[in-house]
């Protein structure tokens, strides 16, 4: 027979449709409206999974997300595999598969559970007090196996394939949970707040009407009138997991995992990113767990949780049920259970002042023992006088008294205090512009408090496997604070994150330190409240979303051309432009001596350009640069370096004056973003006396560099009526023109050492103009270049690149660049730190050249400077490299270094110690071609 | 101190573990100390630890404002790691790296040192320059760190997607076999422990409100939320709070609180065999023993006390793992925190005596503390008990802000082109 | 993610349209050259980092890209007013301690 406790009527399901699924490869039947635990207890299923650290047999024990112990993988198809989901929370669908985890071979038979037999030598904090000796075996033999037994479920093994959204809304109130305090406080929201938005985690509103039929009509009834209202928006499935700084608050909104995966479509997920005037925290209340010894059976559970079971889900638990209890509300579930057709064999009510109810056996006592193995037979009940009783039954319930949930209220910062008539916390002070409703405000039925032996299978955290005598060990130990108990018995850090269990903790650790509740104190509560898929947070932010791709104007052609491209920043750069059958080394080389012997041209787009106007522009430079630029003519260009205010180097580049008032400014391709972030903090609130204005121009202008003894030929043909001459255009120097309609800024300047170019037209034209030049230098037997090649080209002559030369260490003067601080000017930024002591030290390290000594050894960038050629371990390193390559040009290997007191070494020989050997190197000049600069001149 | 021993533990397990002593005394302070250290985190307790079992002083006391251990001692990521660039910082976290290595048999307290590795990736060229620059310097330092390559690494830890078609491909890899993590709070636990049975008196709750210093400036006393306490030598280490402390004694440092956030997953069966950092994408991740993965996010944009992060900072961090490690997209984050760090101008700690006459400083320690706790606290303890700065040490006084001779880590992986 | 007034926009954005600028009101030297290397490197580097209210910059970087300071609660994080760098702070803003 299929559902042998499904009830016959009544409930919110569909008896009318039937749905398949399988919890362990068996089969099993249910219906819509059911959640994954609805149906396995309808199946007489209780044994659904094993706890973390003693394998113990654990079943059902509520009906929402604060489940300790139902946890399962879903798996929906390839790559869609979750673990650690709560069967609680899990709604049905046709073809659902569900399998338990923690265990091996099976949950019924599972070899971890030996770990029970030895469950008294592993209390709390058992590890931190052996695998001690011999110390390798922590890491070769004890850690491997806890670390084979811990863990809950697997890891997907592939690529996530769902798709999850972002939504971001503005409300005047949000409400949380939408129970009945939640929605009439959306209802009275709603009659002043010109929008409302109320979020409740499960999958229709109601909360706790929800298993009420008392209260079924006046569920409809408020329902009927918020729906009504456009100003409100429900968010079913969306459960509000974190409060940050003024109101505002996450929500993760569950949209397909409720739906057969061959229906599923859209997003899996949503992260709702809500910014509320006012919030409302109905967040109800949880109820507790009680302590006593065997309390983990399957078939223990809470009582709240059975009589939702029975009235929502209309699956009776058991048919022999004692209830255990220090509150009223369980009554009503002996009642609803008993209507149902169960039997309630006991109430065992632990306080002194229990209602009368003298239709069913109420006794005065308390559970002190179960029996049974993967499923509760019976219980032994102490009575007052001290006596036992035993007690058969199927299903045990529990009640220790509700908690308001104050999570929300905990992150936000709002403050709890214990309330002795309810012995439990309740909010009392509320941050700003948030306030509590109903149960979550303490709001509550009475209730009282039951005893909680001490015993070591008296479990506190069920899935984390904590007892009673696990914190009476944690106290025993010193362990005082609330937060010392939580971390050295694992209470409250399992993935229910304590919801069921911290109280007692509380509870137990207050008295065993003899204190009141009071002033032992609430543990943190930490954000997600309750686990949040990874997938959400990150949205849609993947692959090219994840951080944007910039592209060069040439970036088609170079796809064309065996361009091989490597990230910079952003940036796809291309390294070279590889022929077939090329190696990588032989291409960077042809392109290097095409350049030498011919022409290149290059795609220098992705360098930072800056627009700088007003009157006092010339100041402002002299401030910000080393440079001085007072005589700086129109039309002329000068290499520039500035400085951190620190002293050292921060980046370099060209400034070009275009008129009296008016500069062209390029940066690093990488410094752009902090360079131009400098100048204007600069000038917004140092230099306020200047009128001057910045404007990044980068993405207006594409930039390339024409470079080789055939460069002149390339723009004498491109712009034929110019008249370009060396001495109308010489070295570093600027010219505005108009090439196909747009205007273009023509540089004569040099990264290479030969005589070049920089050209730059507006980026539309940029595509146009680049195959324009590469074609053009194709009739003159020249080649476009990489990246690879330019830095060949540029360190033979021993310039330096920002960030591989430097490395927020490095002055000018370190670089050689000391002569080019402008000596008549008066301050600039990092001038004055120029003077402190350690910047102005002798022997620092400066940029100089290598060479090694035989021709055919190489080494790398990063590698270090020693004087001897086998230095023992620990020995100071002179300096490292910067730069290594393969000079094509002087047919050898050369390098660039920053060295201790280098341009004093010059001469000398050092070593550079490789994991092969150490290689001689002669330290040279950095300067390795053409030292007087003759080519520049064409 | 009774010993820890599995014996013990059998031992106890007949007797119901009835028999444990509680693993440090509730100690309530003295009139008077000679030395005093504010702020019972892992330094300030592995720095009382080492100053009675090294130095011999006794009469020490350990002041915290709330519980050992709860500051960013038990927030952190626990990575533990020596391959730093600059020789000033390779020989104090290789300093702490030996003694990680011994550490559990020393106290006597499984500290779970785990030396599973450390993996850093390259995404770039530039990263790998700086990578391999941080390779070259660690062996001449002696200091173990091996580069990689992508299959290299792949074999290593393989749910890294080594494909060349992701946004952020991986390169290369740089791997420090003894580097790995702890856990965080045996560390405090354990050296707090030690301490007290050294006679080291460990006073919780117990906030300073004021230090006392005489007519010539010198260290006097502090006073506390629980009385005032006569000392002339006061070791300030309360890393997040630093600025605050220091300023009682009218002290201004270079020197700025930030929030921290960290998280981890619920726990799955073993995925990762290591620690996996990623300085391009800010992304770095482990697997702790228990099985949740731990991450590691950047600082917050401000500074703050709050102890609370933005979400926009975390989910940045999971969009970067997402990438890193596509497996992982769904997983749940199962808990985030916040902690406060003190980050300085080049980003490396500040160690040694003040201005202020008896009053030594151990902190900017930023967001990479955890790893140096033993050695921080082993040399500032010699440094304490000496009245000077310990060679190791003696780079990271105050006084390089005034000279200029800063030890930037950070700006040494600049990336710019 | 806070939300932040730029007073030059008078608008209330969130935070990722600003870049955090560090302690407000700091005077650079007027003549560097003149101060000795303490003042110089105190000015450089100290920092006052209260925890309560602390005067600091930021710049509307993805807006009009202006420079402004605030007054900000290190603790709560709550802006308690911003104002544009030529305006004088609040009157009862005590800057963040000595």
């Amino acid at each position: 027979m299929t559902q042998p406790f499904r009830l016959p009527s009544g409930g919110r399901i569909d008896r009318a449709r039937v749905l398949r699924f399988s919890f362990d490869g068996r089969a099993f039947e249910g219906h819509p409206g059911d959640s994954l635990a609805s149906a396995l207890l309808a199946n007489g299923v209780h044994l659904v999974g094993r706890s973390f650290k003693y394998h113990r047999p654990r079943g059902i024990v509520s009906a929402g997300s604060e489940e300790p112990n139902a946890l399962v993988t879903i798996d929906r198809g390839a790559g869609r595999m979750t673990p650690n989901l709560r069967a609680t929370q899990i709604e049905l669908y046709d073809g659902l598969v569900a399998t338990s985890q923690n265990r091996w071979p099976s949950l019924e038979f599972d070899i971890g559970a030996i770990g029970q037999f030895a469950s008294r030598l592993i209390p709390a904090g058992f590890y931190y007090k052996t695998f001690l000796w011999p110390p390798r075996a922590w890491k070769h033999l004890y850690e491997p196996l806890i670390r084979r037994a811990a863990g809950l479920g697997k890891a997907p093994g592939e690529p996530d394939p769902d798709t999850y959204a972002h939504q971001f809304a503005h409300c005047d109130v949000l409400v949380v949970g939408g129970g009945p305090a939640g929605l009439q406080a959306a209802l009275a929201a709603a009659a002043q707040a010109e929008s409302v938005i109320l979020c409740d985690e499960q999958p229709e509103p109601g909360g706790s009407a929800l298993h009420d039929p008392a209260r079924a009509s006046e569920l409809s009834d408020l329902l009927a009138k918020l729906r009504a209202l456009s100003h409100v928006r429900i968010l079913q499935r969306t459960t509000a997991f974190g409060m940050f700084a003024q109101n505002f608050v996450a929500l993760a909104q569950r949209l397909s995992d409720h739906i057969e995966p061959s229906a599923a479509s859209g997003p899996r997920e949503r992260l709702w990113q809500v910014r509320a005037k006012r919030i409302v925290l109905a967040t109800g209340a949880i109820e507790r767990p009680l302590v006593f010894p065997g309390n983990d059976l399957p078939g223990v559970m809470l009582a709240e949780a059975a009589r939702i079971y029975a009235n929502r889900f209309c699956a009776l638990p058991g048919k022999r049920i004692v209830i255990a209890t220090s509150a009223d509300s369980a009554y009503e579930a002996a009642g609803d259970l008993r209507r149902a057709g169960a039997e309630i064999v006991a109430i065992v009510d632990a306080r002194e002042g229990r209602p009368i109810a003298d239709d069913f056996n109420v006794i005065a006592g308390a559970i002190i023992d179960t029996k049974g193995r993967a499923r509760i037979e019976g219980c032994t009940v102490q009575l007052a006088d001290g006596s036992t009783l035993p007690v058969d039954c199927d299903v045990l319930l529990m009640s220790g008294g509700w908690t308001p949930n104050a999570s929300l209220l905990s992150q936000a910062r709002g403050a709890l205090r214990f309330e002795p008539i309810l012995q439990t916390f309740v909010p009392d002070v509320l941050p700003p512009g948030i306030s509590c409703v109903g149960a979550c405000a303490g709001d509550l039925r009475p209730q009282g408090d039951a005893s909680r032996p001490i015993h070591p299978k008296a479990f506190v955290d069920f899935q984390n496997d904590v007892t009673s005598a696990d914190i009476a060990l944690a106290v025993r130990e010193g362990f005082r604070s609330i937060e010392h108990i939580k971390r050295y018995t694992t209470n409250g850090m399992a993935t229910d994150q304590g919801k069921t269990s911290n109280l007692n903790a509380m509870m137990i650790a207050a008295a065993e330190r003899s204190v009141a509740p009071q002033d032992i104190g609430a543990t943190t509560f930490r954000p997600p409240y309750t686990p949040v898929t990874f997938g959400t947070f990150a949205g849609a932010s993947r692959g090219e979303l994840f951080e944007p791709v910039r592209r060069l104007p040439s970036h088609q052609w170079a796809k064309a051309h065996g361009g091989v491209f490597e990230d910079a920043g952003q940036w796809k750069r291309v390294s070279c432009f590889a022929r077939p059958a090329e190696t990588m080394r032989d291409c960077v080389n042809r392109e290097v001596l095409t350049v030498r012997k011919k022409v290149g041209v290059f795609d220098a787009s992705s360098l930072g350009k800056i627009e700088l106007a007003g009157p006092d522009a010339v100041d402002f430079l002299n401030r910000i640069y080393i440079n001085d630029f007072s005589a700086l003519a129109i039309g002329r260009c000068r290499y520039a370096l500035m400085l951190h205010e620190s002293g050292v180097v921060l980046d370099d580049g060209i400034v070009a004056r275009l008129a009296e008032d008016r500069f062209h400014i390029t940066t690093t391709s990488g410094g752009i973003g902090h360079v131009l972030q400098h100048m204007e903090d600069f000038l917004q609130t140092e230099y306020t006396d200047l009128r001057v204005w910045l404007t990044d121009v980068t993405e207006q202008w594409a930039t390339f560099a024409i470079q080789g003894p055939l460069a002149g030929n390339i723009v004498q043909s491109l712009l034929p009526d110019a008249g370009l001459s060396q001495a109308s255009l010489p070295h570093m120097s600027l010219r505005e023109l108009v090439w196909n309609g747009s205007d273009l800024r023509l540089m004569r300047a040099s990264f290479t050492g030969e005589a070049g170019f920089e050209i730059n037209v507006p980026s539309v034209q940029g595509a146009a103009l680049w195959d324009t030049l590469v074609d053009a230098a194709e009739r003159l037997d020249g080649c476009a270049y990489g990246l690879e090649a330019l830095n060949v080209l540029r360190a033979e002559k021993g310039y330096i690149i920002v960030g591989q030369e430097t490395d927020g260490s490095v002055t000018a003067d370190d670089l050689g660049y000391g002569k080019m601080v402008g000596a008549r000017k008066g301050d600039f930024v990092g001038k004055r730190s120029l003077s402190l002591p350690h910047l102005a030290a002798k022997g620092r390290k400066q940029l100089v050249g290598l060479l090694p000594l035989q021709l055919a050894q190489t080494f790398e960038e990063g590698a270090q400077i020693t004087q001897a050629p086998h230095p023992a371990s620990g020995t100071h390193a002179l300096g490292h490299v910067t730069t290594a390559f393969w000079s094509a040009t002087l047919d050898r290997f050369i390098a660039l270094a920053l060295l201790e007191d280098g341009r004093a070494r010059i001469g000398q020989t050092l070593h550079v110690p490789m994991p092969a050997g150490a290689i001689a190197v002669q330290v040279t000049s950095p300067v390795f071609f053409d030292p007087d600069g003759s080519r520049l001149r064409g | 101190m009774q010993r820890f021993s599995f014996l013990q533990l059998l031992r106890q397990s007949f007797r119901n573990h009835e028999g444990w002593e509680p693993q440090w005394r509730a100690a309530s302070p003295k009139a008077a100390y000679d030395v005093v250290i504010v702020g019972g985190g892992g330094h300030g307790l592995a720095t009382a630890y080492y100053l009675a079992s090294e130095h011999g002083l006794r009469n020490i006391a350990v002041v915290e404002k709330g519980w050992i251990g709860g500051g960013n001692t038990g927030r952190n990521t626990t990575i533990v790691r020596s391959n730093y660039l600059f020789e000033e910082s390779e020989a104090l976290f290789e300093h702490s790296m030996k003694l990680w290595e011994g550490l559990s048999q020393a106290l006597n307290y499984n500290v779970m040192y785990s030396p599973r590795g450390v993996l850093v990736l390259a995404h770039n060229t530039t990263d790998a320059q700086v990578i391999r620059r941080h390779v070259h310097a660690n062996r001449l330092a002696g200091i173990d760190n091996e580069w990689m390559t992508p299959e290299q690494a792949k074999d290593f830890c393989p749910i890294l997607d080594i494909s060349r078609n992701v946004r952020y491909p991986i390169v290369g890899a740089s791997l420090q076999r003894r580097g790995g993590t702890a856990r965080h709070d045996a560390v405090a636990w354990g050296y707090a422990r030690a301490a007290s049975a050294l006679g080291v008196d460990i006073i919780e709750n117990c906030e300073v409100t004021a230090i006392r210093r005489d007519a010539g400036g010198g260290v006097q006393g502090l006073e506390t939320t629980r009385g005032e306490i006569a000392t002339r030598k006061i070791g300030l280490v309360t890393a997040g709070h630093t600025s605050v402390v220091a300023a009682m004694a009218g002290l201004r440092l270079p020197m700025e609180s930030y929030p921290l956030q960290a998280l981890v997953s619920e726990p799955v069966k073993p995925v990762m065999p290591c620690v996996v950092m990623s300085n391009s994408i800010h992304a770095y991740m482990s697997q702790s023993d228990k099985g949740e993965l731990v991450i590691g996010a950047g600082t917050d944009a401000y500074t703050s006390y709050s102890q609370r992060g933005a979400l926009h900072v975390a989910q940045h961090t999971l969009d970067a793992l997402c990438e890193l490690f596509p497996i992982v997209r769904r997983l749940r984050m199962l808990r985030s925190w916040g902690g406060i760090v003190d980050v300085t101008p080049d980003r490396s700690p500040i160690i040694g005596k003040s201005p202020v006459e008896g009053l030594f400083l151990n902190c900017g320690w930023g967001t990479g503390g955890f790893k140096a706790t033993p050695g921080s606290g082993h040399l500032f303890a010699h440094t304490l008990a000496k009245n000077e700065a310990h060679p190791i040490v003696a780079p990271f006084g105050l006084d390089r802000f005034r000279t200029g001779a800063l030890v930037d880590e950070s700006t040494a992986a600049a990336v710019a082109h | 993610m806070l939300l932040i007034r730029c007073p030059y926009c008078e608008t209330e954005r969130p935070e990722l349209e600003f870049r955090y600028g560090g302690e407000a009101l700091l005077e650079r030297p007027k003549d560097p050259a003149l101060v000795s290397d303490d003042a110089w490197t105190a000015y450089l580097w100290t920092c006052k980092n209260p925890k309560g209210p602390h005067a600091e910059r930021w710049r509307h970087v993805h807006g009009c890209g202006r420079f402004f300071n605030a007054a900000r609660n290190t603790v709560s994080d709550l802006i308690v007013s911003t104002w544009r760098v030529d305006d004088s702070p609040p009157a009862n803003f005590d800057g963040g301690g000595a």
